[in-house]
């Protein structure tokens, strides 16, 4: 074989290249990247990037009860949570002349903040969640302009409804909303007094 | 193929007598350091054993003492691991280098160094790996105490200040006081969770 | 650094001593080495490392068993499925916990997809450091964002995949990850065969990458070198035949071994050890039986990852990664947390030989020479 040979069966397999990506697909031969950010590819639901908290309804019927799992378990520790404490209910006050309700922990989150800095996207929160209330996020996109400021979410971004968890992460979310449906017909099945024998 | 331990420990104390050995583990502890050479010699070389390759050398912290294990393994008979372990106090921990005998323990022991302040004796080149020379203190040492990076102590006022760097007032005299008071800038523990 | 070595600079005008420093576009990392150079050749070569140092070693120490398994990703940063691999085994075996057949043939499908990501990205950056500038490189990672698709898929993200745990994998392969898994095997034997129609017997390759960089046999056994490396030297050394660890001693593959051991050597014996990796692939997706993707026992420390205290032991868990052998030493003192983590990694290791295969070499061989030994530097650091 003359001296060469080689650079040339090279040079044809590039030129092959080259021209096959005028032609042909992506898959097999064609160009394979999108011009981002005007066309995007497809996302997959298992992607996960950053948390995020699911309401069902409205933003005040969050899921989290602020129990800290999350935030103990967070291996960098991103995860802060101040559990909120219930107003005092009015004109009512006990033996000891203090207010009745004042201070008793009520089930739901006040502070929940997300450091997306110290964030590794390793879903711990999302497996040891006993509530159904935090998964994972698709968007990527989350630029931020401070360190300290921007990047440190506080719950009122975290917060998303339940349709959007639906679109972004179909299968998952139906399911979860299945076990959540079953579970609460039980409980209000449970609640009504038992009926007598049918006479 | 692993190589049970016993096995391994009737054979040694037949060959090498005065060497004493314990079993911890599935390890063999070598009591005395200065052993630990010769029975990494002979296992390299008997034709029964043949350990060739040091796969594996690691320090570790028990509180009370520093231990230095190692994994042999060998390539031409394809079994192993013989797992060997040494002990040493943590305010004189000298122990016998296997660079002579295993060129692969070069990196490692150096590591070992940096991380635990174990003493290779023999090593070509000791000095520290990851930590810039000029560090003080053994890193994963249960006893080790983090510094904390946003408090300045004096020396690095001084050398911020001789390339020109203005330090705000309280920092440097945070400094100061730390100095005085004989101690060195520790990071607070973090607290335990709440539940 | 003044005074790296003991040559003193004015003793012979010609000598230069060169910082390769941590920032270079062919260091693979920020990895420095200082070279002392006469002229073009290389007389002396000291690498320093550390300008990734995390102390994950230390993390680990404080951190369940459960939370360090994202901390492996983050090692040897291309290979995330691999090591994920030696820290669950390593974990099993200290716990005593055993995996599923279902779990175990998704484990290996895993690990071997991870290899020839790891050599694709490999051969593409050494022909980068060769100068065939990014042409070879694109080319292998058309085919290894397939690859990263699946992993995308199935793990929730390209390369931290954070995808094992104790007893099993986390999520199961459905029937269209399996389908696109075969397309995958099916196609690449031909990309491979167009790869080397334009590398193999290049006649710039051949002369750059011949005779350059020899590491004898014996002298690598003696430095703890493991890996394509030690192969292409002629050792056969590799630890899927030797441990037979998982399941791998039901698929039949052969080891390719080198001859002279050098840089040449290495690359080819990459390409090799792909084509071996689809041979398993094709095997293990034959062979894959329907099952349970997680131990039982170890269900419920999803969610309660605090309850496994293993007893008092320690263990010391290999495998073969795509660079070497990849070892978890764990001490085990009862508590959530281990009392000693350790990895062995084959990149800190693999760089013992650095400066006794350089020396006399130009300076651009130094260079194909680290880029065939293949360091990664989060692995070397850590």
């Amino acid at each position: 074989m003359m001296f060469g040979m080689g650079i040339l069966k090279g040079l044809w397999v590039t030129l092959k290249n080259f021209v096959t990506s005028y032609f042909c697909k992506p898959g097999s031969g064609g160009i394979f990247t999108v011009q981002y950010p005007e066309e995007r590819c497809a996302e997959f639901e298992n992607f996960r990037n950053f948390p995020f908290l699911v309401y069902d309804g409205s933003p005040d019927k969050i899921r989290c009860v602020a129990c800290g799992i999350c935030e103990r378990e967070c291996p960098p520790k991103c995860i802060s949570i101040t559990m909120a404490t219930d107003a005092a209910v009015p004109n009512t006050v006990d033996q000891k002349n203090i207010k009745v309700g004042a201070g008793k922990p009520a089930r739901r989150p006040e502070i929940f903040n997300i450091d997306y800095s110290l964030c590794m996207n390793c879903g711990m929160c999302e497996a040891v969640c006993p509530f159904d209330s935090i998964y994972m996020d698709h968007a990527f996109e989350t630029t931020a302009m401070g360190n300290r400021t921007d990047l440190l979410k506080h719950k009122e971004d975290l917060l998303k409804s339940n349709d959007y968890f639906l679109k972004v992460r179909p299968t998952l979310a139906a399911a979860v909303t299945e076990k959540r449906r079953i579970a609460e017909e039980k409980k209000r099945a449970a609640a009504q007094p038992p009926q007598g024998p049918a006479l | 193929m692993p190589l049970p331990i016993e096995e391994v420990k009737k054979e040694l104390s037949t060959r090498l007598p005065d060497v004493k050995l314990r079993v911890v583990r599935d390890s063999l502890l070598i009591e005395n350091p200065a052993d630990l050479t010769r029975v990494a010699l002979f296992l390299k070389e008997s034709p029964a054993f043949r350990m060739d390759y040091l796969s594996s050398v690691t320090g570790a912290d028990y509180l009370d003492h520093l231990e230095s294990v190692y994994h042999l393994y060998s390539m031409e008979k394809k079994h192993g691991p013989i797992a060997l372990r040494v002990r040493v106090p943590k305010t004189n921990a000298k122990i016998p280098s296997l660079v002579p005998v295993y060129r692969g323990a070069e990196y490692q022991e150096r590591e070992a160094y940096d991380t635990f302040g174990i003493l290779y004796e023999g090593h070509p080149d000791l000095r520290r790996l990851f930590m810039w020379e000029g560090f003080e203190g053994f890193p994963l040492r249960k006893d080790y105490e983090q510094e904390d990076t946003e408090t300045l102590e004096t020396a690095d006022v001084a050398w911020l200040e001789a390339r020109g760097i203005a330090v705000p007032n309280g920092m440097k005299q945070k400094a100061e006081e730390l100095k005085a008071a004989g101690k060195r800038a520790v990071a607070q523990k973090p607290e335990k969770p709440k539940n | 650094m003044a005074n790296t070595f003991e040559i003193k600079q004015t003793e012979n005008p010609s000598m230069l001593e060169i910082n390769f420093g941590p920032q270079h576009p062919s260091t693979h990392g920020v990895f420095r080495m200082n070279v002392m150079l006469e002229g073009e050749k290389v007389c002396a070569l000291k690498p320093v490392m550390g300008y990734l140092h995390r102390n994950q070693e230390q993390i680990a120490e404080n951190l369940p068993y459960a939370a360090i398994m994202p901390y492996t990703d983050r090692l040897d940063y291309i290979n995330a499925m691999s090591n994920n691999f030696g820290y669950a085994l390593a974990v099993e075996k200290l716990a005593g916990i055993e995996v599923p057949e279902r779990a175990e043939y998704i484990r290996v499908i895993m690990a071997e997809l991870t290899r020839i990501v790891n050599h694709m990205a490999v051969i593409g950056f050494l022909l980068n450091d060769l100068g065939a500038f990014f042409t070879p490189v694109l080319y292998a990672f058309r085919e290894r964002e397939k690859i990263l698709d699946i992993f995308e898929e199935v793990s929730g993200s390209r390369m931290m995949c954070n995808y094992f745990r104790f007893g099993g994998v986390k999520r199961d392969l459905t029937a269209e990850n399996l389908a696109a898994i075969g397309g995958i095997v099916a196609k690449l034997p031909a990309f491979l065969d167009e790869f080397e129609a334009l590398l193999t017997k290049n006649e710039i390759l051949c002369m750059r990458c011949q005779h350059v960089g020899v590491l004898p046999a014996d002298f690598a056994i003696n430095s703890s070198i493991t890996g394509p490396v030690l192969r292409a030297s002629g050792v056969n050394y590799d630890i899927r035949k030797v441990d037979g660890y998982s399941i791998y001693n039901r698929f039949d593959f052969k080891i390719p071994l080198g001859t002279k051991g050098d840089v040449y050597d290495r690359y080819y014996v990459r390409i090799l050890e792909m084509r071996e990796s689809l041979k398993i692939l094709k095997q293990a997706l034959s062979k894959i039986p329907q099952g349970e993707i997680l131990n039982k026992k170890t269900l419920p420390l999803l969610k309660m990852p605090r309850n496994l205290k293993p007893s008092v032991g320690e263990a010391y868990a290999r495998i073969e990664s795509p660079k070497g052998e990849l070892g978890y030493y764990l001490v085990s003192d009862g508590t959530p947390q281990p009392w000693r983590y350790h990895v062995r990694a084959p990149s800190l290791i693999n760089l013992t030989v650095l400066e006794d295969i350089c020396l006399g070499q130009k300076i651009a061989d130094a260079i194909i020479i680290l880029g065939s030994i293949d360091i990664v530097l989060g692995e070397t650091d850590r």
